[in-house]
């Protein structure tokens, strides 16, 4: 194919499909970062928790032929990273940016140890989640192909956007979160435990750190290989601040990367005149270009990375 | 009796053996993963100890592997005096490396001249790629974690494109290879041997050199003594007429200095040529990450980055031979890595709790005894 088709209709219509598609798997893990970051602790281990959540959900979905076995394998093994990185920072009140590339090492490492012991090479599976045609829609000419022909993590992953937004904001748990990652003392002075909610943030962020891991393996890709995720867990993170610790804002920031992963996969294969390399760079230049744009725009969570001690 | 003890357990110096400890915690973690995977972790661990110091040749290994991570340890260490935590060595390592071999394979000149100028350019390209995220961070306030991670990957793609590209080496290209490589650098550019037939280069003495020159900055110059400042207290310093944004990237730049030396190092003392296998790591070895360990390690202090980076390289050289004695791969060391980096940064609360406690022990001094009820009264409020 040359680069002469590449503004084509079909084109378009294939990299915003491609777009919603790639979007999931920072959602996922950029929402769960957000609660942990909302409450006051900063997780930079999500590229760690993905690995291994991929790993994971790659291996058991193997195994059983099931994605749904595979999805939960994923949670568990993201639940027990988080519930240790939440033991590290809020417990041992270790420094978060540096713990937290702890366990980003750790991920590394051990999803390469169990990937090379466990399966041992490359594969590619047909059992993970496939695309599900949502009946009528699906049929809507344009629209249905970018919208309503995608997986169930992304769909899954859409719907926990507005899911986000109304624990944080409507119910009372949302409003702890906040309370806890704005002013901590002032929110043990009224009987909220502080522990108690970083300790549920945080394991819930590896949770979904895991699931944005099973996205990867079981829903978008079907193969799981050493260092699969190449940065995206730290976008994730960036993502939180770009979407300035709002739940949409998040889901805009999301969009805007996976366009910029979608339209890279796409000058890749229609053999535009730059170096893939250059095209592949695109993503992490775009996020040190959005962090200059809106850092120091939106004010983030007062306590952030500050351990919490009762004075 | 209680008093002796007391000096015994809460002395300063046995805060210095917390990281040792920290250490431990990992191993001991890491035999429970071996023995899950069915491996027997005494003789995993055995195999590992062989391999990094069972012979001349292992020693050596170690010693080779033990360059790199100590000086980028060292550029960790001048980043985190200054409060900035520098995850970007593996690029600042990179584009050190290909600003030194585009130099040696462009020029003609006698060895002598040569070989200093390629370190320099080094040292240049890695002070370029941590400047970058450093003025980001004083200027737009931009997290340099983050920017730092995304400057590595940009680097992989560049060495990715140059080695494969432009700088590839011509004979390969003509052959139509793939391999990433550059051409060999003339042999008069080569770093010294300093036990021929073995690998061990005279790029340890330049890191050891290094290691007294960052001490002597960091703790004997007005620069050192600015760079903590910033580290310590931010405001106070600025009050006290410190320009702080610049001491910030001035952190940076020097730890990516440093990253980038070791790349030039790694370049003109042990390939002869850059070369990467396509991984992100194919260049480093992961040595920008491994470098972080080493640093905490070597609590954050130049000359305790020397064993430091001793005790990991054997760690990387012993993984290797774990690896062909047992089947278990080699990224068991990585993990091993990653948790001695929690465990480090967690064993900071136990040197806050013995400083509280030997605050409270001071008490004792006075010819008066304690009454028990006031040492459980303590104990409470520290748990």
């Amino acid at each position: 194919m040359d680069s002469s088709q590449f503004f084509s209709a079909t084109v378009v219509i294939g990299i915003l499909t491609a777009a919603i598609r790639l979007a999931s798997p920072y959602l996922f893990a950029a929402i769960g970062e957000m609660f942990g970051q909302r409450s006051g602790v900063l997780n930079l281990g999500v590229e760690g928790q993905m690995l291994m959540g991929a790993f994971f959900a790659f291996y058991y979905t193997v195994q059983t032929g099931n994605p749904w076995i595979g999805l939960l394998a994923a949670m568990v093994v993201g639940a027990a990273m988080g519930f240790a990185m939440a033991v590290v920072s809020v417990r041992w009140r270790a420094v978060q940016g540096i713990s937290g590339i702890g366990f980003f090492i750790f991920g590394v490492g051990m999803s390469e140890l169990l990937f090379k012991t466990m399966m041992g090479e490359v594969r590619i599976i047909n059992t993970g989640f496939n695309p599900i045609l949502i009946p009528f829609l699906s049929d809507i000419p344009v629209l249905g192909t970018i919208f309503f022909r995608h997986n169930f993590m992304t769909y899954l992953a859409f719907f926990l956007v507005p899911v986000a937004w109304f624990i944080l904001y409507k119910t009372t748990l949302g409003l702890k979160i906040r309370a806890v990652g704005e002013n901590p003392h002032a929110a043990d002075t009224l009987g909220v435990s502080v522990t108690k909610i970083r300790y549920l943030t945080v394991t819930m962020g590896g949770v979904m750190s895991g699931v944005a891991g099973a996205a990867l393996s079981i829903a978008n890709l079907n193969v799981f290989q050493e260092n699969m995720t190449a940065g995206m867990g730290f976008i994730a993170v960036a993502l939180v601040y770009f979407g300035g610790w709002r739940p949409f804002g998040v889901m805009f920031g999301a969009l805007l990367f996976s366009t910029v992963m979608a339209l890279q996969l796409f000058m890749q294969v229609f053999n535009v005149a730059i170096p893939s390399e250059f095209a592949v760079m695109l993503p992490y230049i775009l996020t040190i270009v959005v962090l200059v744009l809106t850092v120091g725009r939106v004010r983030g969570p007062s306590a952030l990375t500050e351990p919490f001690v009762r004075e | 009796m209680r008093d002796s003890l007391n000096r015994l357990f809460l002395s300063k110096r046995l805060d210095a053996f917390l990281p040792i400890f920290a250490a431990m915690a990992a191993f001991v973690i890491g035999a429970i993963i071996l023995f899950i995977m069915g491996t027997n972790p005494l003789v995993a661990y055995r195999a590992m100890i062989n391999g990094a110091f069972g012979n001349q040749n292992a020693l050596v290994e170690t010693i080779v592997k033990a360059v790199p991570l100590l000086l980028i340890g060292l550029g960790i260490c001048i980043a985190f005096r200054a409060k900035v935590i520098n995850i970007g060595a593996e690029g600042q390592m990179i584009v050190g490396a290909l600003m030194a071999t585009a130099f040696g394979l462009a020029v003609e000149l006698p060895g002598w001249l040569v070989i200093p100028m390629a370190m320099f350019a080094g040292f240049f390209g890695g002070a370029v790629w941590g400047a970058i995220p450093g003025a980001l961070k004083a200027y737009f306030n931009v997290n340099e974690i983050l920017s730092t991670v995304m400057m590595n990957a940009i680097a992989v793609q560049l060495m990715n494109y140059l080695l494969g590209g432009p700088m590839m080496d011509p004979q390969q290209a003509a052959a139509l290879g793939k391999l990433p490589e550059t051409a060999r650098l003339d042999s008069a550019y080569h770093l010294a041997r300093l036990m021929p037939p073995t690998r061990l280069h005279a790029g340890l003495i330049i890191a050891l050199v290094l290691a007294v020159l960052v001490y002597i900055m960091l703790f004997h110059t007005t620069l050192g003594y600015r760079i903590r400042a910033v580290g310590f207290n931010p405001f106070a310093s600025r009050y006290g007429g410190i320009r702080v944004r610049r001491q910030i990237v001035m952190a940076l730049l020097l730890s990516g200095a440093l990253a980038g030396l070791a790349g030039a190092i790694q370049v003109y003392g042990l390939n002869y040529r850059m070369i990467t296998d396509g991984s992100p790591t194919g260049f480093t070895g992961s040595a920008g990450y491994n470098g972080i360990v080493t640093a905490l390690f070597g609590g954050l202090h130049p000359l305790g980055v020397i064993p430091a980076s001793f005790f990991f390289g054997a760690l990387l050289v012993g993984a290797n031979s774990m690896q062909r004695m047992t089947q278990v791969p080699s990224a068991f060391v990585i993990a091993l890595n990653g948790m001695v980096v929690v465990f480090v940064v967690s064993a900071a609360i136990w040197r806050e709790l013995r400083e509280r406690r030997r605050r409270l022990a001071k008490v004792s001094d006075v010819p008066v005894p304690i009454p028990p009820v006031q040492e459980t009264g303590q104990k409470k409020q520290e748990s």
